[in-house]
């Protein structure tokens, strides 16, 4: 942090005295993505910032009103990119509140899988490049190719890596091979896994000096003024606020598993690292139950991967062809002659970076009337000017990752 | 703390002015008067045993239809004490589309409402810097409005070769020796085709 210069007398209009303005970004290296900040400095200290968004603005609120819903899914891939299965899962959950789709317990504890690897993938990309731009560029290697394992997991299920457009309307487009188990295997594995790694990524950071006097009292927020800037994730628990949505209003049947919600105090850079390490900890606990919970299942419980809804749910493929029915199904989904009802439906979940809420208005035509997703990001990235007002400029870069800013995300 | 209990705080203090209860998939809604929006809101963040203060959304949506209310400026509250969820809505006029600003309240109301002003033109009274924040500045008109439709997908009169439109594998569109595109008879577009007749 900034010392005080208070004292050091100038003399009026001596350069030292006045004040630079400079831009960062919008494509600046340091910035992870496409956002622009004008800061008016004096030398080094930030004294205001004025923030632009809107650089990747794409319109998803406006094509999704053209859209059927099973359509939409993709839109969603492409908000927050670091996780997106969570927020496809999030638009499934919203449409199975609106048709009224209950699923199987089996779908829910799969679902819960996939979700809580897309939080470990997305919080082990923030961690890591909280460390890059504090100049410690191993933590990031080391937990790189984990996100690797977690995109050949999803890869395995969907097909896709990055936007992964992962299940539909009712369950997941087909069942979890064995290659996914044994990669699950794999990511879990105390020896070799991914808990060793993160092991040895907490031993690079959490007690480094370097680290510590770098992040500590850089960038905080008070519980009270992350509530009023309309916070949530962990940014909104590193403040202090036990606020999380798989607690409060469970989905996904988030309520059979045991897990804690880590919560901080000052809601500085350190502490939202040290929330969203503990994070991937529950994260790993809550995967492990899970795993459990679905090898539980027996016999024709096993091969359970969708709810019996022929209705919404998008037939397989293979169906389509050679059963009458199935293609049937698959012709009324497709040319939208699905039945919707129409009524108002406010469905979140924990994103990996706060409450990703969908608001869908539907009159009962084949397409929302109106489609409004809650980004965390783009409502929290309003405190940025005042978390980095009085800081150095490298404090300024470094409360932007542990932020968690996603582009995609915030612009929709 | 029940739906019930939120309800029934609410009459006692505002009495008939708020109408249309609902509770569509278990969330409370119902609309009040323009005027009276931050004095509900500020009723609702205040008081002893309501306690929502945590703004979780807030956006509009257009009814054409409904004339004389076309807008609708939608608020999702949240008390995080209680764990309860309500909305309510105010709909104002597209012609004088004024409503109060709730920045005093909630700081994250501002950048919700510079996106609810950017994409419906409602125009929030008392806003510190209401300036659109996704679509460019010279933009002059309120692109969510139900008015603006999307562009028709069949058009065929667009050389979009990258995506499948026109140029060497595009659908009935070829392209002539000058560059030039020329349309199968069948497909150009009605009005060009009046035009010749």
């Amino acid at each position: 942090m900034s010392e005080n210069t208070d004292h050091i007398l100038l003399p009026e209009g001596s350069l030292e005295k006045q004040t630079t303005t400079l831009n960062l970004g919008p494509t600046h290296p340091a910035t992870h993505g496409v956002f622009q900040n004008i800061l008016e400095m004096d030398g080094e200290r930030i004294l205001k910032a004025t923030s632009t968004v809107g650089y990747i603005h794409r319109a998803f609120e406006k094509i999704a009103e053209r859209r059927p819903l099973y359509q939409i899914t993709p839109l969603t891939d492409r908000l927050n990119y670091c996780s997106s299965p969570i927020n496809n899962m999030g638009w499934h959950l919203t449409c199975e509140k609106l048709l009224g789709v209950k699923t199987p317990k089996r779908v829910d504890y799969m679902r819960i899988i996939i979700m809580e690897l897309a939080r470990i993938s997305d919080h082990l990309i923030c961690n890591s490049i909280v460390g890059v731009d504090s100049g410690a560029f191993s933590g990031f290697l080391y937990l790189m190719q984990f996100r690797e394992l977690i995109y050949e997991i999803y890869e395995e299920i969907c097909g896709s890596r990055l936007t992964t457009n992962i299940g539909r309307i009712g369950g997941f487009e087909r069942n979890f091979t064995p290659a996914v188990w044994q990669k699950l295997d794999k990511f879990l594995d105390d020896k070799k896994g991914y808990p060793a790694a993160l092991r040895e990524f907490e031993n690079l950071f959490t007690r480094n000096r370097i680290f510590m006097e770098r992040t500590i009292g850089c960038g905080p927020i008070s519980a009270e003024r992350a509530l009023n800037y309309g916070f949530t994730g962990p940014n909104l628990r590193a403040a202090g606020v036990d606020y999380d949505v798989r607690v409060h209003t469970p989905y996904s049947s988030y309520e059979d598993f045991e897990f804690t919600i880590p919560v901080g105090s000052t809601g500085d850079c350190y502490d939202r690292f040290l929330v969203r390490n503990q994070e991937m900890w529950e994260s790993l606990g809550i995967l492990r139950q899970a795993y459990a919970k679905v090898k539980e299942f027996k016999g024709a419980e096993a091969e359970i991967y969708h709810a019996d809804v022929p209705a919404y749910y998008l037939p397989e493929k293979k169906d389509v062809y050679t059963k009458m029915e199935a293609l049937i199904y698959h012709f009324k989904i497709v040319m939208g002659e699905a039945e919707m009802p129409a009524g108002e439906v406010y469905s979140s979940v924990e994103g990996a970076n706060g409450e990703l809420g969908f608001y869908l208005i539907s009159d009962g035509g084949r397409t929302p009337y109106r489609l409004h997703f809650r980004r965390p990001c783009f409502i929290y990235y309003q405190a940025y000017p005042e978390l980095i007002k009085n800081g150095m400029l490298s404090d300024a870069i470094i409360t932007m990752s542990s932020l968690n800013l996603i582009e995609g995300e915030l612009d929709a | 703390m029940t739906n019930e209990t939120v309800q029934q705080k609410l009459t006692e203090k505002f009495g008939e002015q708020l109408t249309g209860w609902e509770e569509p998939y278990g969330m409370l809604t119902f609309t009040a008067p323009k005027e009276l929006n931050l004095k509900v809101l500020q009723f609702l963040f205040d008081d002893e045993t309501l306690q929502f203060q945590f703004l979780t959304d807030l956006q509009a949506v257009h009814y054409p239809d409904n004339k004389g209310a076309e807008l609708a400026v939608v608020y999702h509250l949240h008390n995080l004490v209680d764990n309860v969820r309500i909305r309510f809505k105010v709909f104002t006029d597209v012609k004088s589309p004024d409503v109060f600003s709730a920045t005093a309240l909630y700081q994250s109301a501002n950048f919700m409402e510079r996106e609810t002003y950017d994409f419906y033109g409602v125009n929030f009274i008392g806003h510190p810097n209401l300036i659109r924040v996704l679509n460019v500045d010279e933009m002059d008109y309120f692109p969510m409005r139900k008015e603006f439709p999307l562009e028709d997908q069949t058009r065929i009169d667009k050389d979009d070769e990258m995506f499948g439109r026109g140029g060497e594998f595009g659908f009935g569109i070829e392209k002539s020796a000058t560059g030039g595109i020329s349309l199968a008879e069948d497909q150009k577009p009605a009005s060009d085709r009046e035009q010749e007749l």
